[in-house]
Order: structure tokens, then sequence, then C-alpha cells
């Protein structure tokens, strides 16, 4: 199985390479346009800062070969923000995957959110033999809201959706490569799509 | 709901953990990879590394520490210690860190919580505080709690955040080393003057010490090392009993 992780200069992506690997698997990353199209799954990661990620795939033309991927693709954390329809964070215009708008946190609560919540509602293979109410570990200011494509739910300020389906496109605001074992349970599930 | 965190932290000097560790069942006890683990799997929610090395060779020792944690650990993990550039910190998070905590660096280059901000995101930036009072006064210190500045804690707190830090490690020295309980009261002041996560630091000495940091202190977090280390206090039995009170923790 090829897996690949697109590669755009936004982030972390060393926690889910190790996260695969002792999974038993291998990814490799990339930028090129068909090596991603050829891949079986396709984990689309990032960590930082909204505008600066989109520009990032725009100067790299992925922002429009992502909506047209057939295999099952993975955005974790604001590779989720991103694929939605815009994001309030530097007013950003995302990928439009799913028909959703990414907002920020009210400073009722501590703001970014920071630790471990749990996720309820869980819909879909994604969280095949996951029990509701498991703890993910999630750091993040923007949130989207609960919709139809919500396959997991959280509570924070709001209930919200922390996970979001759509097609073969999935998302997941919580970091699974860093959630215990559960979370790689829940990115195996992925691999195994 | 958010879980209260449980954080132990390592002193890492030349890529192994130092001060005495006290877990019959380790292999090495310098092993950081291997004390991770068992805290991982005991319930820590986070860990953090703490670099107390000084030699040349202290970022390559560190860095491969990083990584091998990296590769055997799925939870996340912050590194702390002699971070004073952004090329410090994009090697550190390359390498499979998830945050990094700074603390001398930023109290003499404020601007450094801007930058680190701003290029990897707030969400991995810790800004660790050492204080003690002197007359009454919250006052900032560096090297370890020797040298005082002219900072109010307080104040200081309010600028990292406004300058983009995702998160407050705050060590009272005071209270470290004393076993005596965390300093709850600035705990929670801090907690209501900035709006991002607080972790409580200095001074744990027994499982009450850990809800009174929660409940009076407003703590989001709370770290300690040597009551881990020596198995004074368990992970499974602290967060049993930060249950029995009605703290939210991941079980």
């Amino acid at each position: 199985m090829k897996i690949v992780i697109i590669n755009y200069g936004a982030g972390n992506i060393q926690s889910i390479m190790f996260a695969i690997e002792r999974l038993g698997f291998k990814a490799v990353l990339s930028n090129n346009p068909e090596e991603i199209k050829s891949a079986d799954k396709v984990i689309f990661p990032g960590v930082g800062e909204a505008s600066s990620a989109m520009t990032k795939l725009r100067e790299s033309g992925l922002d429009s070969l992502i909506p047209e991927l057939k295999q099952p693709v993975l955005g974790i954390c604001l590779g989720m923000q991103l694929m939605c329809n815009k994001t309030e964070e530097g007013n950003t215009k995302g990928l439009g995957i799913f028909d959703v708008d990414v907002v920020k946190f009210s400073s009722n609560v501590k703001v970014p959110q920071m630790g471990w919540n749990q996720i309820y509602d869980l819909k879909t293979d994604l969280f095949k033999g996951i029990s509701e109410n498991e703890f993910m570990y999630l750091v993040h200011s923007f949130y989207a809201p609960n919709c139809k494509y919500a396959v997991a739910t959280t509570n924070y300020d709001v209930e919200y959706a922390s996970a979001l389906q759509k097609d073969n496109f999935y998302g997941t605001q919580f970091h699974p490569e860093k959630s215990g074992d559960v979370g790689e349970k829940i990115l195996g599930n992925f691999l195994k799509m | 709901m958010l879980a209260k965190r449980i954080i132990p932290c390592l002193d890492i000097k030349n890529g192994r953990t130092v001060k005495g560790v006290n877990f019959v069942d380790l292999r090495d006890a310098g092993d950081p990879v291997e004390l991770a683990e068992i805290y991982s799997s005991e319930g820590a929610d986070e860990l953090v590394f703490l670099d107390i090395s000084a030699t040349e060779e202290r970022r390559k020792t560190l860095v491969n520490m990083v990584r091998s944690v990296a590769e055997k650990i799925n939870i996340p993990f912050t590194v702390g210690g002699g971070i004073s550039s952004i090329e410090d910190v994009d090697i550190l998070l390359n390498n499979g860190a998830d945050k990094v905590s700074i603390n001398s660096s930023a109290v003499k280059n404020p601007q450094l919580i801007n930058d680190l901000a701003q290029k990897f995101g707030s969400q991995c930036v810790v800004v660790a505080i050492d204080a003690k009072q002197i007359g009454g006064q919250w006052i900032v210190h560096l090297v370890g709690g020797k040298v005082p500045t002219e900072l109010n804690l307080f104040d200081w707190a309010v600028e990292v955040a406004e300058r983009g830090a995702g998160e407050i490690l705050f060590t009272s020295m005071d209270n470290d080393g004393t076993k005596n309980g965390f300093a709850n009261e600035a705990l929670a002041k801090l907690s209501e003057l900035v709006n991002i996560p607080i972790i409580a630091s200095g001074g744990a000495g027994n499982i009450h010490h850990f809800v009174d940091s929660f409940k009076e202190g407003k703590a989001d977090a709370a770290l300690a090392a040597s009551v881990f280390h020596f198995k004074e206090i368990e992970i499974k039995a602290l967060k049993q009993e930060l249950r029995n009170n009605n703290i939210e923790v991941r079980l």
C-alpha cells in the first residue's frame, strides 16, 4: 500500500510518519502531483496558521489537486480546517470540500483549546471499534461548527465537529498520531479503508 | 469536557535523564525513551523534557533524543532548555517534538515569542516562567531561579500571552522542592489574567496538592518531577483521585 503525506512545508509531519510506522506501514512525503494521485491513501497534515498554509498550497498547485483526489484522504487539524469553505483565521478561503465555515472559539473559554477532550456521536468506519467518549488530543483556536458532515462531536465552548466526512474525504480536528493507542487505532482504521 | 492534564517532567543531560529515578522495572534508568514509555503507559497526558546540558554537542544529542522519543511515544511532548532561535525550534519540531518551551531567551528577546508564534503557530510555543516572591511581589527569575529580573510575574504573563504564547508553564521557586503544594493563589490570578492555558509547577508533594492546584489554583495542567520519578505518587492513582474529586481527567 502506498501512503503519501502531502508535504507543503506546514508543520510537524515526523510524528505522523512515526505513527504510521508503528502501525506497520511506511509513508512517503511528497508534493509531486503524480505521486499524490497514484497513492492508495493520502494524508493532508497541517499545523500553524491558515492563510500562510493556504498560500503554500496555492504556490505548489496543490489547492486544485486535493479536491480532485479519488482515494481516501485524511486531513488532520489545520489540514481538516483547510478542507472547509473558509476559515476566520486570516480570513482565508479553503479548499471547499466540506461546505462549512471554520470559526474561532469565543473568549468564554481559554484559547487555544489544548489537551485531551472527548469525541462522541461517532460515525463511519473511521471510528470502527472505537468507544464513544474516548479522549483525543486537540490543539486549536478555530473549529468547524456541527454540520451534516460531522462524524464526531466534541464539546468546548460549543458542540462542534471534531471529525468530518464527505465521500472519500475525512478530516479530524484531533491528532490521531498523538492520541495514545486509541488515536493510533483510528489512524489504522483510515489506512485500512 | 476538556480534561486536566498531568505532566511528568524529565531532566535531560547529554541525551540521558538525570536526577534519581526509582523504577524497579527499568532496564536503564537513564534512557529517556524507556521512561517516557512507562509514563505514557501509566496515563501521563504529556511529557516535558528539560535539557540541562551545556556542551557543544548538546543540540545534536538533543535532536537524536527527540527523534527516538517521537518514534516510540504516541502522546504529545515538549522540549525546553537553551532554545533561543527559530532554527533551534525548527529542528526540534521537524524531528517530532510537539512544542518547545522557552524561558530566559524570551526574557532577553521577547520578540522571539512573536516570531515563533508566527512561524510555527502559538500551539507549539510554551513560555516557562520561574518566579518567586520578593517583598510581596512575584518577581521573574532566570537561570533556574538564581538571577532576579525587573519583571513582575503577572505583567510578564500578560505580555507573553499578547505576543502569541500558546501556554504558560509557571514554576514557583518558593514552592519548588518544598513538597508543600503549588502556589495556588498566584496560579488562580494568572488564570484570571490571561486566556491561555496555565501549567502549574513547583511544590507537588502529595495527591491533594494536585487536587488543590486544579480547584484553587484553576490550573489547566500540573507538572511534577520527583514525586513521579521516585514513585511517591503513581499517575493512575493520582488521576483516579482527581476524578473522585470531580476533576475531569483522561483515565
